[in-house]
């Protein structure tokens, strides 16, 4: 049985024997070099909070959670906020934002963030592409050095909160992300699920995944949680929670579930057209749902204080 | 020296394979491997299921075998059959785990690995189609399994999207990935293409419409159809039932079942 790419006995245990991956695990090439690990912690310093939104699942509303947890916590003009895109294959963020075509420039300091509001800056691999049609068709260690250089490279000056945008999973991205971001402090994951078994089941694993490298969940978001028939006002369940939703899977796990939110059309409009769906729907009740949610993020992270006594 | 005569490869009896891609995850990748599978099952073909999707292997429970054992034989790994008739097959990493719920953390490496035994190793027998279901992306699993797959000459590649662009612009790059890595695309399927309320008959697209449609006309690749949101395949999905049996008059049975009569009149052009 594997001891875990990320354990002490990486590589060396005899269940290693054979495994394409000994090597790599024994030599420690997955986790960053002392020297490195100081770079990070250094340009990491002046970050308050860090928040992961991951999933175990593809399509539950990642990407649109972090896209308005960012626009959320932005409205507060005297928080600096950073939103870190670390989906290699398909950044979702740059559309979101509305900042599609934009490109990352260079200063004495760093890559700098691309800013949708003057509080609000964003990183992505998307905007390194120069088409739409460019694929980054890369094996994980190239995409682990991105990561690398998102989180050594970018000057983001003093944040109070970074959002950590992730695909769908628990491979190298998510190893990677966890082992460089331990040179800082992570407050938590937000998990994102949709109410169906089929979504459920990956999300269990994530959970599974968020306790063996020991991250805290902050807690769970049940998206497309329902729909109502905008003529005739009845309610279909077109995802069912047919082994009772992440209601019953929180009980079960004894994690929080921070709100469920119904599908709304014009979330993915406007995903679609980079505008903040909070500001353009502000009575649809998925509004509130996720106005709620974030308020309950941020009361968590206020309540964290562990970060001040970390030992820099 | 009988020991040196060269194994007849576990894929020498599969006649068509073919891949189901996206860039975006979420979009009905396995969804739409489990219903052309069903599909091509009732026009008389058997059908295996290879599903490379490591961390969120979907496929066992669609079937309603997620508490399977897979078995070893001569040639290999022998695959799950869905039932008696065993004109469905399956593999997946679904059923070599332990405890379900526990994550496969893997580095690419190891995923690598195992994908190229899951090419290899599985002895399949005789299938008139084996289809491939992916995770999202365009990254260790996706080159590896076309390298792997290679030398078997696969049919072709079906992409599948939603409709919105934030979607689009993913599929987008799993297109170039088909045009670099020399993948034909047999199509683009727009799935999740509007909701008609059961209750009222009122057509909503929550996730917009057309974007697939378009993408198939940009990229000069067939449109194989809009597959609508349809709460009764989903919950044939969580269940592990036969949609395609038990549902003819459903809303999304129709596009389905073309999509496999357009791939069955690819391939009886293909060998005509």
């Amino acid at each position: 049985d594997c001891p875990g790419t990320g354990s002490a006995q990486a590589g060396r245990a005899a269940a290693c024997q054979g495994c394409p991956n000994r090597r790599l695990c024994a030599t420690g090439g997955a986790a960053p070099d002392p020297a490195e690990a100081a770079e990070l912690r250094e340009r990491l310093r002046s970050v308050k909070h860090t928040i992961l939104v991951l999933s175990g699942k593809g399509g539950v509303g990642k990407s649109t959670f972090s896209a308005l947890l960012a626009h959320g916590l932005a409205a507060d003009e005297a928080k600096q906020v950073a939103l870190l895109d670390i989906d290699i294959c398909g950044p979702s963020i740059p559309k979101m934002m509305g900042l599609e075509g934009e490109q990352v420039h260079q200063s004495g300091s760093g890559w700098s963030p691309v800013y949708v509001e003057e509080n609000l800056g964003v990183m992505s691999v998307g905007f390194l592409l120069s088409s739409p049609d460019d694929a980054v068709i890369w094996r994980g260690p190239k995409k682990n050095g991105l990561i690398k250089q998102f989180l050594r490279d970018v000057d983001w000056g003093e944040i109070d909160y970074l959002i950590v945008d992730t695909p769908p999973g628990t491979s190298d991205e998510h190893l990677s992300i966890v082992q460089y971001l331990s040179a800082t402090h992570i407050d938590g994951a937000v998990i994102i699920t949709t109410p169906q078994e089929v979504s459920l089941q990956d999300v269990r694993k994530e959970i599974n995944f968020c306790q063996k490298v020991k991250l805290p969940i902050i807690g769970v978001v049940e998206n497309m949680s329902g729909f109502i028939c905008p003529k005739c006002k009845n309610e279909s369940q077109i995802f069912p929670p047919t082994t009772g939703g992440a209601e019953k899977m929180c009980q079960n796990l004894n994690v929080s579930l921070l709100g469920k939110v119904p599908l709304d059309p014009q979330i993915g409009k406007s995903c679609d057209k980079g505008q903040s769906f909070l500001s353009e729907a502000p009575e649809s009740p998925a509004t509130s749902s996720y106005r709620n949610i974030i308020q309950r993020i941020q009361e968590y992270c206020d309540q964290d204080h562990s970060h001040e006594e970390k030992i820099i | 020296l009988l020991s040196f005569l060269p194994e007849r490869s576990n894929l020498a009896g599969v006649r068509h394979i073919l891949l189901v891609l996206s860039g975006k995850g979420g979009v009905g990748k396995s969804t739409i491997s489990t219903e052309l599978a069903l599909s091509l099952r009732h026009s008389g073909k058997k059908v295996g299921i290879l599903d490379v999707d490591l961390c969120g292997p979907s496929i066992p429970r669609m079937f309603r075998v997620q508490d399977s054992d897979v078995h070893q034989c001569d040639s290999g790994w022998v695959p799950v059959f869905v039932d008696q008739d065993k004109s469905i097959s399956l593999m997946s990493i679904g059923f070599l785990l332990e405890k379900p719920d526990d994550a496969v953390v893997w580095r690419g490496p190891k995923k690598n690995a195992l994908i190229k035994q899951f090419v290899a190793d599985v002895a399949w027998g005789d299938l008139d189609f084996l289809i491939v279901d992916t995770p999202p992306g365009t990254s260790d699993e996706h080159i590896s399994t076309v390298e792997a797959l290679r030398p078997y000459k696969p049919l072709g590649a079906i992409l599948v999207t939603t409709p919105q662009a934030v979607s689009v612009g993913d599929v987008r790059r799993e297109l170039t990935f088909c045009k670099k890595t020399g993948l034909r695309v047999l199509g683009i399927v727009e799935n999740m293409s509007g909701f008609v309320c059961p209750h009222c008959s009122e057509c909503t697209n929550i996730f917009s419409k057309g974007g697939g449609e378009e993408l198939a006309k940009y990229a000069g690749v067939p449109f194989l159809g809009c597959v609508p949101l349809d709460p009764q395949l989903s919950q044939s999905l969580e269940e592990g039932r036969d949609f395609i049996q038990e549902f003819p008059k459903s809303s999304a049975f129709p596009a389905l079942a073309s999509i496999a009569q357009q791939i069955l009149d690819g391939t009886s052009q293909q060998s005509s």
